[in-house]
């Protein structure tokens, strides 16, 4: 089970001839996704790791029937991309492309929020559904299945949760790396959202950082209507005020927006809240058992 | 990407927003010099000198050399250059720079638009920012221009109002006319007032800001309405379509070390900490942060060596954070997931020998692909460097190492 992407997705990967988009495209066939072809303008009809290549992404679609879509498309061209995903009828959009500019992306989410489609990242490790479909740039063997699912805006602390919960003797159902950007097309709401309606997990591990106000959005919503226990971390609590920590969007710029006043904000919500990031698989242990 | 004020009324002036205008100087005898230019153009009788750093708070801050304000008044040409000299090479210290303040190396003089007329001037704010919640620009303004917004926002919150812009539409015409009227105006300056809207939003957009803030936006007493002050920050991501723009960057207004770090393809951010920090990933550098203070220490520094991770960046991160006297260790926390950890380990072991004399302890955490064999490779290597596999097992070795 999980969500977003499983055995059954049809992946195209957009960026598909270039350097990234070949490497992580090779991976993910490695892990068992159906990829099946990509698209670079102007290298229609070619084959490329023995799939096709389309000039459009509704040529793809057309043709193999794809729904769900990886970008790798240079920054200043993958606002585009993602449009021309959602035009061509693309379900999930999961977009890797780290430094797009802050306008391409308020176009591009405008421009697909009446298309029944869902955008991941951009600036996002991507998305894995353990033992089914890796559509993303993850070590695809951390993730093993489980009955855990992971949202998070940071990818080397979702695989170093992933791990934890795998030596905790668990595994993984979907992680979900939603990016570490100011503007992304799926919030940490949303994300929960999904895995609290999917039937095989068990349990939620949240993980966030300062910045911006997804995760006590996320947890007021879980107090109400959450139905699993919920394990969450959000790093930067030794990050001073007003300084980007590497992801454009982790900067403390007011009150509600440092690791302290989050974490009382989850707690209070009944998140199962780890100060140090290395107990984050004990806890799901625990709220498990 | 932040820019100097003169720099910013540049970009908004190509976009027909009316600002307070002015050039810039780099010496006393050339600040008399654009005055003249100046007074032929404006008619300005008095001028007003200001320093360019990227920090505000320059009215009400001093130059440590000089005892001056960061913004005069010359009250006439022959003022101008004594005026300039008390703060040009000097170290201009506001409320939002550090304790030595910030060098100034530029003037801006500027005309005096407070000149009285047939209406009283009137002082206005105006910003526009991005909305993360909304995923929107938002305009945010208020009729109490002149001072700290901060302040505004705590003490009345009533007189500040917001404007949440349709990406699609840009500011409306309705938009303009509710702000002109929220702030109070009538007559010709409600017509310029919106005008001044439209164009600073086509600003905004035009030159891919990610921010803008105008305080204060100036009633001039002849019911123009322009820009007194401009802070303009550009979003870096899109310096690549704007080669214009990209160079205004001015490399003396930021942290040497953190400029250096950006040219080696690290993400650095100098903290004030005794353990230095060596870290593949934003949000695990941060957590990494994080573990260090629970161990007792503080993070020294912030550091994501990014994606790749090989031997020369890391030993460039290496010799950043040894440079710090603060720091009495370093710990090195790895994820490997595409990247090797056997591959990071024998940079790790590469870049220490190169460096040599490192006389800190060193806590290396290899976890992910290969992780045991980088651990043997690093507990081989004779040198005085503790390996850890999983993350607690390195907090205990910074607890112990600090102890």
């Amino acid at each position: 089970m999980g969500v977003l992407v499983g055995k059954n997705s049809k992946v195209i990967v957009q960026g598909f001839t270039g350097s990234e988009g070949t490497f992580h495209a090779e991976q993910m066939i490695a892990f068992g996704t159906n990829v099946v072809g990509g698209v670079t303008p102007g290298k229609g009809g070619q084959k490329h790791l023995d799939r096709p290549v389309f000039n459009t992404v509704s040529d793809a679609v057309n043709t193999t029937g794809a729904d769900v879509s990886i970008i790798f498309v240079p920054p200043a061209f993958a606002g585009d991309a993602i449009m021309e995903a959602a035009d061509a009828g693309i379900k999930v959009i999961i977009t890797i492309t780290e430094g797009i500019p802050v306008a391409d992306m308020l176009k591009a989410k405008e421009y697909i929020k009446d298309r029944n489609v869902r955008l991941i990242g951009p600036n996002c490790p991507g998305v894995i559904t353990a033992g089914e479909a890796k559509v993303g740039i993850m070590p695809g063997f951390v993730f093993k299945p489980g009955p855990v699912g992971i949202v998070s805006k940071s990818g080397t602390l979702t695989y170093e949760a992933a791990d934890q919960v795998a030596k905790a003797g668990l595994g993984v159902t979907t992680a979900i790396g939603i990016g570490g950007d100011p503007i992304i097309g799926t919030t940490t709401l949303e994300a929960v959202q999904l895995l609290m309606a999917d039937p095989a997990t068990k349990a939620i591990v949240m993980i966030g950082e300062i910045g911006g106000e997804l995760e006590p959005k996320a947890a007021r919503w879980i107090k109400e209507n959450g139905t699993k226990p919920v394990v969450g971390f959000i790093a930067g609590e030794t990050a001073p005020k007003g300084r980007t920590m590497g992801h454009a969007g982790a900067i403390v710029s007011g009150e509600n927006e440092s690791a302290a006043a989050k974490k009382k904000i989850m707690r209070e919500c009944g998140i199962h809240v780890v100060d140090s990031p290395a107990e984050i698989g004990a806890k799901v242990k625990e709220v498990l058992t | 990407m932040n820019i100097h004020e003169y720099q910013g009324k540049s970009i908004l002036s190509s976009y027909g927003v009316a600002i307070q205008r002015g050039y810039v100087a780099e010496t006393p005898e050339e600040a008399t010099e654009v005055a003249k230019k100046l007074q032929e153009e404006t008619k300005t009788g008095w001028f007003v000198v200001k320093a360019q750093i990227h920090a505000g708070g320059r009215g009400k801050g001093t130059v440590t050399e000089t005892g001056s304000r960061g913004v005069v008044l010359a009250k006439g040409l022959d003022e101008v250059a004594d005026k300039a000299k008390g703060i040009l090479g000097g170290h201009l210290v506001t409320l939002q720079t550090k304790a030595e303040g910030k060098k100034v190396n530029k003037v801006f003089i500027a005309e005096d638009v407070y000149a009285p007329g047939a209406s009283e001037p009137k002082e206005f704010y105006m910003s526009i920012l991005l909305d993360r919640g909304q995923s929107r620009n938002v305009i945010v303004y208020s009729p109490d221009g002149g001072m700290n917004i901060e302040d505004v926002a705590h003490n009345t919150p009533e007189r500040i109002f917001k404007e949440v812009i349709d990406p699609l539409t840009g500011v409306n015409d309705f938009q303009c006319r509710k702000i002109a009227f929220n702030l109070g105006l009538e007559g010709n300056a409600f017509k310029e007032m919106g005008k001044f809207v439209k164009n600073l939003y086509k600003a905004y957009m035009g030159c891919d800001a990610s921010m803008f803030e105008i305080n204060p936006v100036l009633k001039t007493s002849d019911d123009r309405i322009i820009a007194v002050d401009a802070k303009v920050t550009l979003d870096g991501n899109s310096l690549s379509r704007h080669s214009d723009y990209a160079a205004m960057r001015d490399v003396t207004e930021e942290d040497p070390l953190e400029v250096e770090a950006t040219a080696a393809g690290l993400n650095y951010v100098k903290l004030d900490g005794n353990v230095g920090c060596m870290v593949n990933g934003a949000g695990l550098a941060m957590a990494t942060m994080d573990i260090i203070k629970l161990s007792g220490g503080d993070p020294a520094n912030f550091l994501d060596v990014g994606g790749t991770a090989d031997a020369k960046r890391v030993e460039t991160a290496f010799r950043m954070i040894l440079r710090d006297p603060n720091v009495k260790a370093i710990l090195v926390n790895i994820f490997g997931g595409i990247v090797r950890c056997d591959r990071v380990a024998q940079g790790i072991v590469d870049a220490y020998k190169n460096i040599e004399n490192i006389s800190v302890p060193i806590i290396v955490r290899l976890q992910g692909t290969n992780a045991e064999e980088a651990k043997a490779l690093i507990d081989s290597s004779g040198l005085a460097v503790h390996s850890a596999i999983t993350l607690q097992e390195a907090a205990d070795k910074v607890k112990e190492v600090l102890a």
